[in-house]
């Protein structure tokens, strides 16, 4: 397994992940910005003509990204330049089934070993469906990290740690990406219940936009996960998006790794 | 289709022979009893394909779900109120009618001798015109079951929303329909039942504004809402266990076909046709007599402008295997595995994926699945009225579609059943544009 995950949440503070849409821009110089700004782990979305658990934002990103001709293989291309220019910088694909298995669970893990990618997120691979990905993965030292839910009960999550890696993606709120924001209480309550159960940092997603609400949850949490926000900048600024991409990932960055310093 | 005989069917290496089959066909029977009807296994899977391919959210509920399922399959109270609601609501058994003039139209066209009886199992004469509603009266009594107060699902044609809409009313519950912007267009009269029928109506813009896209959005609703919702899906597909219970409830047309043709002929019939968009009306007819060798079966899937073309939803026929909405099974893709737009006149065809199920009859060659062109349906629809006084959905009248080939090889001595799945009140205004006549 790479160390670069390990390390991005071993630095005694908490950890900023942030996500934007392969493709969609000047991916390249969006990535730089946010590494700029201070991101600590990187999700690069791979687009899917049927992202069935993202909101309009991200729906959106990847209709811009699939306008603009993106491939698999333009993904893996920037996948592998990042790498190169960021030696240190944890990167996680995020994604769906259909794309990441079309071509064979090993073809895919090969593709993302070679790319110096250390994780992967499939949204709609649950662990019942391991088999799917999960080894292939795991053989080539990528780590498959997997979601838990405000419906994933004390008796479910058990299955949902078993083969996890890399770090526990905690989805705050029961639906899509970049709508609701979930109630601070419930998000503590939910970050304590899953550390109690694992080893693994516990990042927290889902409806995060700013700031403050980022440094709330860092105040428990291992890691904050903004997506839909950077997105947003992504489609207000295209290709001018580094800028504002670099400030917005900046202030967050300076919440998420003073969360817990005494006020 | 040699004298109109089952085709033998071919299974995969790896895929045990069912033993009935092999008796039939003269080969070795392998030790243990098998059968094409036990399927799926406990974890959702028909061969390779099916499966639960779902967000973590909904794991839990898709899991609670089958329990749920698993005690009302076995509880007599259930099963009673679903055949009573069949019955008085929907009014089966839907009628297996003998086509007299379409039967002596094909023989006339066929070589002497040849030309089967065609007979047609009427589900358009239920309750809302389709066999949809068999389906909705199941889902809801498990809906009321579970504790769920809010109905959502998503439609194609319509025909799934007006039948979802019904049972939500008939119980009482709120119901959002999520129904592509292209077929809200194309479909006005169901998008008016619904709404009579106090459902709301959510137009989809995302995508190519179809079914996929409604069910991509009626999966979103879903997530968002799993404490207090059931989603209705519509047809014999998504994550286990909806392929499977869809798929038992529909079983309702197989079970009468089979026994009114015992009736009416004294034997069963020697084959089966249905349309397949998802494949809720076909499997319902065919899984019956999945066991029976000398049944054979045909799928029709819609080939829209023709396969050639690339615009037709035959997933079997131009497709391949991957993963959407919740299952593995055959779908219209890039080399990416990016889904492609699928398309048909018939709304509720017009659908890149099909059942896990179909996906694993197909490729164990049980069933046959064939590919019928827009415009064939277009001239089955016509036919179909002009001979027998029934105007049929766009989607049966692509099963329709099939007899001028299916019928020439088969002895008159021979008996075809056609699944008329759905009434075409809903298609007069696409039939009529594409006739180009005015309404
Ligand atoms: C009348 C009718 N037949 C067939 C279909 C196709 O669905 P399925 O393959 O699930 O039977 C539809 C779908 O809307 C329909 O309305």
């Amino acid at each position: 397994m790479t160390a670069r995950l390990a390390n991005a949440f071993a630095r005694g503070r908490p950890a900023l992940v942030c996500f934007i849409t392969g493709g969609d821009g000047d991916t390249a110089a969006n990535l730089d910005a946010l590494v700029a700004g201070g991101a600590d782990v990187i999700e690069l979305g791979m687009p899917f003509t049927d992202p069935m658990a993202d909101g309009p934002a991200i729906q959106q990103a990847n209709l811009r990204s699939f306008a603009a001709g993106t491939k698999t293989a333009d993904l893996f291309r920037i996948a592998g330049e990042f790498r190169a220019r960021h030696p240190e910088v944890p990167l996680v694909l995020m994604g769906y089934a259909n794309p990441m298995t079309i071509r064979g669970p090993e073809w895919f893990a090969r593709e993302c070993a070679k790319a110096g990618v250390d994780g992967v997120i499939c949204v709609d691979i649950p662990p019942e469906e391991d088999a799917e990905l999960g080894p292939a993965l795991r053989a080539a030292g990528i780590a498959p990290i997997r979601l838990a839910t405000p419906t994933t009960d004390a008796a479910r999550l058990p299955v949902v740690l078993d083969g996890s890696a890399g770090f526990l993606y905690y989805v705050s709120v029961a639906g899509i990406t970049g709508m609701q924001q979930a109630a601070q209480g419930s998000i503590e309550d939910a970050v304590a219940r899953l550390k109690a159960a694992t080893d693994l940092p516990v990042a927290v997603g889902f409806g995060v936009r700013t700031p403050d609400q980022a440094a709330r949850i860092a105040r428990v949490a291992d890691g904050v996960v903004v997506g839909s926000a950077l997105v947003d900048l992504v489609a207000r600024h295209g290709a001018d998006a580094p800028g504002p991409l670099r400030e917005l990932t900046g202030a967050l960055a300076a919440a998420v790794h003073a969360a817990r310093e005494v006020a | 289709m040699e004298q109109g005989r089952a085709r033998a069917p071919l299974p995969p290496p790896g895929l045990d022979k069912p033993a009935a089959l092999c008796q039939a066909r003269g080969m070795s029977v392998s030790p243990q009893p098998n059968s094409f009807r036990t399927l799926p296994d406990e974890r959702g899977h028909f061969g390779r394909f099916g499966g639960r391919y779902v967000a973590e959210t909904l794991m839990p509920l898709i899991l609670d779900l089958e329990k749920e399922y698993r005690a009302a399959k076995a509880d007599p109270a259930f099963q009673a109120e679903f055949d009573d609601l069949l019955e008085h609501f929907v009014g089966r058994p839907s009628p297996l009618y003998f086509a007299p003039r379409m039967t002596a139209h094909y023989r006339e066209a066929a070589p002497q001798g040849m030309g089967p009886k065609i007979y047609f199992k009427r589900e358009e004469l239920n309750h809302t015109g389709a066999h949809k509603i068999n389906n909705c009266v199941g889902q809801i009594l498990l809906a009321l079951r579970m504790g769920k107060t809010r109905i959502i699902a998503e439609t194609g044609a319509g025909q799934h929303g007006v039948a979802t809409a019904t049972v939500a009313a008939r119980f009482g519950l709120p119901c959002v329909i999520f129904m592509g912007a292209k077929d809200v267009e194309r479909q006005k009269p169901n998008v008016f039942r619904m709404k009579l029928l106090g459902a709301e109506v959510v137009p989809v813009t995302s995508g190519a504004e179809t079914l996929k896209d409604a069910m991509n959005e009626a999966l979103r609703d879903w997530v968002a809402n799993v404490h207090d919702t059931f989603y209705i899906i519509g047809t014999a597909a998504g994550p286990h266990p909806y392929p499977e219970l869809v798929r038992d409830f529909q079983s309702v047309i197989g079970k009468e076909a089979r026994e009114q043709i015992l009736k009416a002929e004294g034997r069963l019939p020697d084959m089966l046709v249905a349309a397949v968009g998802g494949g809720s009306n076909a499997i319902g007819l065919f899984h019956p007599f999945l066991d029976d060798p000398d049944v054979a079966m045909v799928g029709i899937e819609a080939a829209g402008h023709g396969i050639a073309s690339g615009q037709h939803a035959a997933s079997l026929t131009g497709g391949g295997p991957g993963i959407l909405h919740g299952n593995r099974t055959y779908l219209l893709q890039d080399e990416d595995g990016q889904i492609t737009e699928a398309h048909s006149i018939s709304a509720g065809l017009d659908y890149p994926g099909i059942g896990p199920e179909h996906s694993w009859l197909h490729e164990s060659g049980r069933v046959r699945y064939l590919p019928i062109t827009d415009n064939q349906a277009l001239d089955a629809f016509q036919l179909c009225c002009q001979l027998e006084g029934i105007i049929p959905a766009l989607e049966s009248a692509h099963a329709l579609a099939a007899l001028p080939e299916l019928t020439l090889t088969m002895g008159e001595d021979q008996i075809i059943v056609v699944n008329v799945s759905g009434r075409g009140d809903k298609d007069i205004f696409t039939v009529a544009e594409a006739l180009g006549v005015k309404l």
